[in-house]
């Protein structure tokens, strides 16, 4: 089996993010990008899939800028066997809205045909949570979102899922699309050997057109602004006064 | 002239820098309060490095290292200079001088330092020889076939966890123009040898839990089998391995600020007096500015010293001058993340008071200051007869 694994680049999760002067997005000249960590999880689950001989190949795919280069090359030097970038924006700033990338994802997953599709649940810049809800609808495969375990058993794949009050256990039918969750695994350090080996490993070079999607953006961004700042606490001199306090504001 | 680094070295900077922020940062509170690094955490760190393939990666692929060059080597000890030293010991990288082994010790030495089964540790100074290698008291003398080792070395770091310690021993005396001058041969020696004791050294307001240790020679017997190198030949083998060691210091040194830099820059970005952040005046963002201009100047200095030995050519002056201007660097950036931080800098909520101790190490060892700057003069000055 082959494992289908799509990571994007993003701002580094250790970056203070500044929003740009005119509210139209947020600033990422010379910001630190990094693989999306929830894309680090999936790369992660792909690569122990095929340690534990489930799967043989591990293919990273990234749809963005060229520099998502980058992002595959860390894919590839924690142990995927070859990636496939899809240049579709020249500029940084230019965010692959979802539908779009899933459909680039589709016209991928029907070449190389792998049986499984193993995607972050959502990236942490936009926090959309839903390519690969998209995806699965666009190929009318299965899908397991938010998975916390994972295991696969013949052709299904039995998905521990993080929903709203509490742990849900489902069997899908693979070909199947699977997002992952924060539990899932704690992903690997690229080792020293593998980064060595990661330029060798065959990253082809696509683009949008290639594969016939318009990627052109069907939303508009009205507004982009920083949370509202935290208003500064009080300090109460005992635990009397914060009861009192608690109760004067109705909280408790 | 080629500035940036290639793919593999910015992933080998980015997965080195993860495994400090993670594996080595934990940890460093309890290594500075108890001056120990408890055997568990010491263990996994080494077995983490190893299963990295990162274990001794400045040894050549010949011997089972990974063969970095010099600059990747920088590289990595760059990132590994932001933790503490105590902890990132077990991040092993051996003394390349072990190169110098030849026949069995190949087999009882080297490789298993490279393996991570044995580490090593290597043994100059003595409390009668710190700059003056060759005023050293410590020395052997022909006893039948074997050598018989009496004296004392001090500031042994890492000779706590050694199995084995590389030690320079005096092996006599010649007679020259200038008044006498020691032959110097390398031994390796074995924990346990009888008549070799390893003890506790001075406690050192640098780097707590890193150790220094003090050595003891009575009466301890070695053969000839385990001189590294040729008898009397200790300087040769020291000169042909241990020169570049000193790029070690100034790259820990770059590390470090950068990030004592981090805690800077970030605190006069929050701090507020005057109804305003404190970067936003120019006493301090000037001290910012100061900062990271000779932070980037040590960098490149030392990384276009270690270059230099990648490509070849010289580079005894320019390794001298990184070693000196990065360690010196240091003490200006530490001095001013204090001053940025006022007297909360002085705490130990934080660990710029601790930055700022360890730093003064670093103008001491591997060469004081003074014998930098005096190789580098006599660099220069010597061709010219003067």
């Amino acid at each position: 089996m082959k494992v289908l694994v799509p990571v994007k680049r993003v701002i580094d999760y250790n970056v203070k993010v500044r929003v740009k002067a005119d509210g139209s997005g947020v600033d990422l000249a010379n910001v630190k990008m990094s693989m999306n960590p929830f894309d680090e999880i999936a790369v992660e689950e792909a690569i122990r899939l095929k340690e534990a001989g489930k799967a043989e190949e591990v293919v990273a795919v990234s749809i963005g800028v060229k520099q998502a280069q980058e992002t595959l090359r860390t894919a590839l030097a924690m142990g995927a066997d070859r990636a496939i970038l899809v240049v579709a924006a020249d500029d940084v700033h230019t965010d692959i809205e979802p539908l779009a990338v899933a459909k680039i994802l589709a016209k991928i997953v029907e070449e190389e045909q792998p049986g499984l599709v193993l995607a972050g649940k959502q990236a942490i810049d936009n926090d959309m949570n839903a390519t690969g809800q998209m995806l699965s609808a666009l190929l009318g495969w299965s899908q397991g979102t938010f998975a916390s375990e994972l295991g696969v058993e013949g052709d299904h794949a039995v998905v521990t899922r993080e929903v709203d009050g509490g742990l849900q256990t489902i069997k899908v039918k693979m070909p199947a699309i699977i997002t992952v969750d924060l539990r899932l695994n704690e992903p690997r350090y690229a080792s020293l050997p593998n980064i060595m080996k990661a330029k060798k490993k065959p990253l082809d070079e696509k683009t949008a057109a290639d594969y016939g999607v318009d990627v052109t953006p069907r939303l508009a961004i009205v507004k982009t602004a920083e949370p509202e700042a935290r208003a500064a606490g009080e300090i109460v001199p005992d635990v009397d006064t914060l009861v009192a306090k608690l109760k004067e504001k109705g909280v408790v | 002239m080629q500035y940036g680094l290639t793919d593999e070295q910015e992933m080998i900077v980015s997965t080195v820098r993860s495994f400090v922020e993670n594996e080595i940062y934990p940890h460093e509170n309890l290594v500075e309060r108890t001056g120990e690094v408890p055997k568990e955490i010491a263990d996994e760190i080494k077995r983490k490095t190893l299963e990295l393939g990162f274990y001794a990666c400045n040894f050549p692929e010949s011997v089972g290292g990974a063969g970095l060059n010099h600059l990747e080597f920088a590289l990595v000890e760059r990132e590994l200079g932001r933790g503490s030293m105590a902890l990132n010991h077990f991040f092993g990288r051996p003394q390349n001088i072990l190169m110098a082994c030849e026949g069995e010790q190949k087999e009882r030495y080297l490789m298993p330092a490279v393996r991570g089964e044995r580490m090593d540790a290597l043994a100059m100074t003595e409390p009668g020889a710190g700059s003056d290698v060759r005023g050293m008291k410590c020395a052997a003398r022909r006893d039948g076939g074997d050598w018989v080792v009496n004296g004392t070395k001090h500031f042994i770091s890492g000779a706590d966890h050694a199995d084995f310690i590389i030690v320079f021993v005096a092996t006599g005396e010649d007679m020259t123009p200038k008044g006498p001058k020691k032959r110097i041969t390398a031994f390796l020696v074995d924990r346990g040898t009888p008549g070799f004791t390893i003890r506790d050294g001075y406690k050192s307001v640098s780097h707590r839990g890193y150790k220094n240790m003090i050595l003891e020679f009575d009466d301890c017997r070695l053969s000839d089998a385990q001189v590294l190198g040729e008898v009397d030949g200790g300087f040769d083998v020291m000169n042909t391995w241990l020169y570049a060691t000193r790029i070690t210091v100034a790259t820990m040194c770059v590390g470090r600020a950068r990030r004592v830099f981090d805690y800077a820059l970030t605190y006069s970005a929050e701090r507020e007096q005057f109804g305003q952040q404190i970067g936003k005046f120019q006493g301090v963002g000037f001290q910012i500015a100061d900062m990271i201009t000779d932070i980037d100047a040590a960098d490149l200095l030392t990384l276009a010293a270690a270059d230099r030995l990648d490509q070849g050519l010289p580079a005894n002056r320019e390794i001298a001058s990184a070693k000196l201007f990065a360690s010196e660097m240091l003490a200006r950036v530490t001095d001013a993340a204090i001053q940025i931080h006022g007297g909360m800098g002085l705490m130990d909520d934080y660990p710029l008071e601790r930055f700022w101790r360890d730093a003064r190490v670093e103008r001491i060892w591997d060469g004081t200051s003074e014998i930098q700057r005096h190789i580098i003069s006599r660099d220069l000055l010597r061709p010219l007869g003067a």
